[in-house]
């Protein structure tokens, strides 16, 4: 039955969308192979370029409209990093820009139609937490030494809470690449996949699909500032992390 | 649907999102792409940047430095202006002084010498005053004794010319 | 038959995983809603708040993205 309705008028594949399919011809997706993956990163690439790169180019005292932009973005995430992780926070600002450009850029290519969303892919957004969670860990222990895990001990509850809260403690923060990573990955994806399935409507319903068409452009306008916010708390939730690494006296 | 797990390429059989087969190559490509903008950031752009920025930070500061200065160096002006007006003023003054008193001189020995020609004149003209007041005195001694002979010889008396003139001398002198 | 049964319980189980969106709403509102009322109490105070408000709100999504997910599992993967 289920078969036969997928047969008939009304065609849903929300999910076509964010299918791996390397670039030239139909064989199997090594690990080398040159994806779809591969082209829009690449397009993240260039775009990171031309927006940081090329419009700064001439380095001008009083600058240009491209100029303007790469520096709102270098002061965004500067002040970002300074005011959120401290001062020994700036020594990551280059990770955390890459960090933000990277996840910034696909968003937003990603809303191109007929384009491939790179972060909607949780092996993507998985990779880029835990290279959050990794750095924090290893430079927390680097900085602090056994001081790090003083971090799960909060001295401020009374003493017999102490060893439920440092569990409470350990799991949520091994849970934050979980949380990190599905947040980023997950927000694109629902927006996409709803975004799909409004179309696949609109695909049915002939002249009534005015409806879903409208829903699509507020859906489109509502992910668009999905796609920039997810950034924002991304590199914000790196800073915050990051805090508890450098940050000499912490919370 | 997990029954259909391998449709055909380009259609998603389940979330392409758990296909693991694809990982590999995401993370792959994910990683290289992270490197390269890393790269690119660190060496290029973000340097550029702040090189910008700390270039017009310190512009901006120079700039404002310059402005004091040049305010500092207005007022500075302004006082030596009005230095210079004082000065320039009392010099006025201590000329216009000096020359007031110059003419002074002048008009003092001006009036000096005027005084003295007048003075000159003056005495000049007293002794042609007395000259003629004594020829008046004369005339006049002369008249009253011809007149006094005169009035002698018509009363009938034959005057002495030598006692007239005498007693007519007494008279005046009288 | 019992594969029908199967994904009457699959379609059902991922509407009402998609409940727990719900609950990430109430919690975004709140969020929203009491940072206005503190900014609005204390208005000099809010542009250093900001970041903590996009952070709780982060927070407070990532649980109602976790039951979507659940929802997408179900329909999809499983």
């Amino acid at each position: 039955m289920a078969t036969e309705e997928h047969g008939s008028g009304l065609q849903i594949h929300p999910m076509d969308q964010f299918v791996v399919k390397p670039l030239f011809g139909d064989g199997p997706v090594h690990w080398y192979t040159p994806t779809n993956v591969t082209l829009w990163m690449g397009i993240a690439v260039l775009a990171m370029i031309a927006l940081l790169v090329l419009s700064t180019r001439r380095g001008a005292r009083v600058p240009s409209r491209g100029q303007s932009v790469a520096e709102l973005f270098y002061g965004f995430i500067h002040k970002m990093v300074e005011d959120v992780a401290g001062h020994e926070g700036l020594k990551f600002f280059p990770y955390i820009m890459t960090l933000f450009m990277f996840v910034f850029l696909s968003n937003m290519l990603g809303l191109i139609p007929m384009s491939f969303t790179t972060t909607s892919h949780i092996a993507v957004t998985a990779v880029l937490a835990l290279l959050v969670f990794l750095t924090v860990t290893l430079v927390g222990l680097y900085r602090k030494g056994v001081g790090f895990l003083a971090m799960f001990w909060v001295t401020s509850a009374p003493l017999a809470l102490r060893p439920i809260l440092a569990v409470i403690e350990v799991v949520s923060y091994f849970v934050r690449p979980v949380s990190h990573s599905v947040r980023l990955g997950g927000n694109l994806l629902a927006g996409h996949a709803v975004i799909k399935v409004f179309a696949g409507f609109a695909g049915a319903m002939g002249v009534a699909s005015v409806v879903p068409i409208a829903a699509i452009v507020a859906m489109y306008g509502l992910e668009v500032l999905v796609a920039a916010v997810q950034a924002y708390v991304f590199t914000i939730l790196t800073c915050v992390y990051l805090r508890d690494a450098v940050d000499e006296a912490h919370h | 649907m997990a029954t259909e797990a391998h449709g055909e390429a380009g259609q998603a059989v389940g979330m392409p999102q758990l296909d693991f087969s694809t990982w590999p190559n995401q993370i792959f490509w994910l990683l290289v792409t992270l490197v390269v903008i890393y790269l690119v950031l660190s060496k290029v752009a973000l340097p550029r940047i702040a090189a910008v920025l700390a270039d017009r930070k310190s512009t901006i500061t120079n700039d404002l430095a310059a402005a004091e200065e040049l305010k500092q160096k207005a007022v500075e002006a302004e006082k030596a202006y009005n230095e210079a007006l004082a000065n320039a003023r009392s010099e006025a003054a201590k000329i216009v002084a000096q020359a007031r008193a110059e003419i002074q001189k002048d008009v003092d020995a001006a009036t000096a010498k005027a005084d003295a020609e007048i003075a000159a004149k003056a005495a000049e003209s007293e002794r042609t005053i007395a000259a003629i007041r004594d020829g008046a005195a004369a005339a006049v001694a002369e008249v009253a004794r011809e007149v006094a002979v005169e009035l002698v010889a018509a009363l009938g008396a034959k005057a002495d010319a030598d006692t007239v003139t005498a007693a007519v001398a007494a008279r005046l002198k009288g | 038959m019992e594969g029908e049964l199967a994904l009457m319980g699959k379609y059902i189980g991922a509407g009402l995983a998609a409940f727990g969106l719900g609950g990430a709403g109430i919690g975004v509102g709140n969020i929203a809603g009491n940072f206005l009322a503190g900014a609005l109490r204390n208005p000099s105070a809010a542009p250093s708040q900001t970041a903590n408000l996009f952070v709780g709100i982060a927070f407070a999504e990532a649980l109602g993205i976790f039951s979507f997910l659940i929802a997408l599992l179900l329909m999809f993967a499983v």
